[in-house]
């Protein structure tokens, strides 16, 4: 299938043609891009929920329960589920099906698992163009489930609308350190395993937290669940939706809008600057030999880091005299 | 990370028996020779298999067996799969599966059966040589 079949499957429902383009959006290569650009003008209708917080937090448990939830209301679930890749062998075992296992024979739901390739934003570097694909093949609620995520893997932000923090009954410790980056992005605080001893703690420790916290017009709600039997569930839904209305009800939907779309463009940006300046470093060896120095020590970090940024702008100045 | 895309593979268990470790053991063969392994647990049934080989696009469906339903089993799963399009899987076949049943097995379209003591690299090898590829 090129990508026109791909966009015209999509659109008419057909999911092996949506499973396939996902594919070639994992893959970064011309068709998922094509079918990216075709489709993107039809996205923005779903609403995009980000699960993120520590390993073990019960990401998944949660998403499951979330998504059974959805559907009780009616609503049709994309999911894309983020798991990390070895960062040895490059292999990855995506285990989150085993927690949806229900909700496989369930027409209204799509999941699809993703390895994070070597991305440390808790995302995989494509996981924001699935995320667009799902939106755009029409479902009305879209999870990006993340890496287990500790701090500073705030990338969900830039996906999705709503960010839910997920976190545990004692786990105060981890909660002061959650000051900055993920307490920052989360619009919606969940202390799940809530049968566990210690759940009020957290919800308070939270609570003191957040106090201190920059204010802004939307204070982030603070619920307890057990995703496990689905406890708390439907009230964390309700809060996910209040959000969602607040997003477009907001004063300031407009510029939330456009913040989100710079931050979506840079970091795409960036990443792709990333690859190409690395091609560059590596093209005449001048990566290789600065990397000697350095481990000699007969050269510093810093001004090895300088040399190899003239190298690169002169491997794009001389590619830029070749081509006419 | 621009090196080989990964090849993507689906392991999951047919039936009743609950017993994994060599499901586990094959999928952490796999992830270790650097492919992306979704495991999806005991007792699926086979159009959940065939549902998860869809969404996931994979390249490769493992399937391990060892209630001994394998003749019932397995062509319910490839009809299932057939059933939603999906015919360009590479697919094989483990566990509890007696000698005189690998012909036929082989015959429903599984290009391999790897028995108990089979050597793990054997089986990574056969994936990377056979796998079709996706992207």
């Amino acid at each position: 299938m090129d990508a026109r079949a791909l966009v015209e499957g999509i659109v008419r429902g057909d999911r092996r043609a949506l499973a396939r383009a996902l594919t070639h959006v994992e893959a970064d290569n011309a068709t998922g891009r094509e079918v990216l650009a075709a489709l993107y003008p039809r996205t923005g209708r779903a609403q995009t929920i980000g699960v993120t917080g520590s390993a073990g937090a019960g990401k998944s448990t949660l998403v499951a329960a979330l998504a059974r939830e959805e559907r009780r209301r009616g609503r049709s679930v994309g999911i894309i589920a983020v798991d990390p890749s070895s960062p040895f062998s490059h292999g990855a075992i995506l285990g989150d099906r085993i927690r949806m296992q229900d909700l496989t024979g369930d027409g209204g739901v799509f999941m699809r698992s993703m390895a994070s390739r070597g991305n440390l934003g808790g995302l995989s570097e494509s996981a924001g163009g699935a995320l667009d694909i799902l939106d755009a093949a029409g479902f009305d609620v879209v999870i990006l489930e993340t890496v287990g995520a500790g701090q500073d893997e705030v990338e969900v932000a830039n996906a999705a609308g709503t960010t839910v923090l997920v976190t545990n009954p004692s786990a105060g410790d981890e909660i002061q350190s959650m000051k900055a980056g993920l307490m920052e992005v989360a619009q919606v605080m969940v202390v799940n395993k809530a049968d566990l001893a210690g759940a009020d703690t957290a919800v308070a420790q939270l609570r003191a937290l957040l106090a201190i916290a920059a204010r802004s017009s939307w204070e982030p709600p603070i619920l307890k669940a057990i995703a496990r039997t689905g406890e708390g569930v439907a009230d964390l839904v309700d809060a996910i939706d209040r959000h969602q209305q607040h997003l477009r009800d907001s004063t300031h939907a407009v510029d939330e809008r456009r913040a989100l779309a710079e931050r979506q463009v840079v970091a795409l940006a960036r990443a792709a600057l990333h690859r190409e300046a690395l091609v560059a470093a590596n093209a005449n060896g001048a990566l290789a030999s600065l990397v000697d120095d350095v481990a000699l020590r007969t050269r510093d970090p810093r001004s090895a880091a300088e040399a190899l940024l003239v190298a690169i702008r002169r491997a794009w100045t001389a590619e830029r005299e070749v081509r006419p | 990370m621009t090196a080989e895309r990964p090849i993507r593979v689906l392991i999951a268990k047919p039936g009743l028996d609950g017993h994994d470790r060599g499901a586990k053991v094959v999928a952490r063969a796999l992830r270790d020779a650097g492919m992306e392994v979704i495991y999806t647990g005991i007792r699926q049934t086979p159009q959940m298999i065939a549902e998860a080989a869809l969404q996931e696009d994979v390249q490769v469906v493992g399937l391990s067996i060892l209630s001994g339903a394998h003749i019932e089993l397995f062509p319910r799963v490839l009809e299932e799969l057939r059933s939603r399009g999906v015919d360009d899987v590479l697919l094989f076949a483990g566990g509890i599966i007696p000698e005189v049943d690998v012909p036929q097995v082989k015959e429903m379209g599984f290009s391999a059966v790897f028995g108990p003591g089979t050597d793990t690299n054997d089986i990574i090898e056969f994936v990377k040589q056979h796998a079709p590829q996706r992207a």
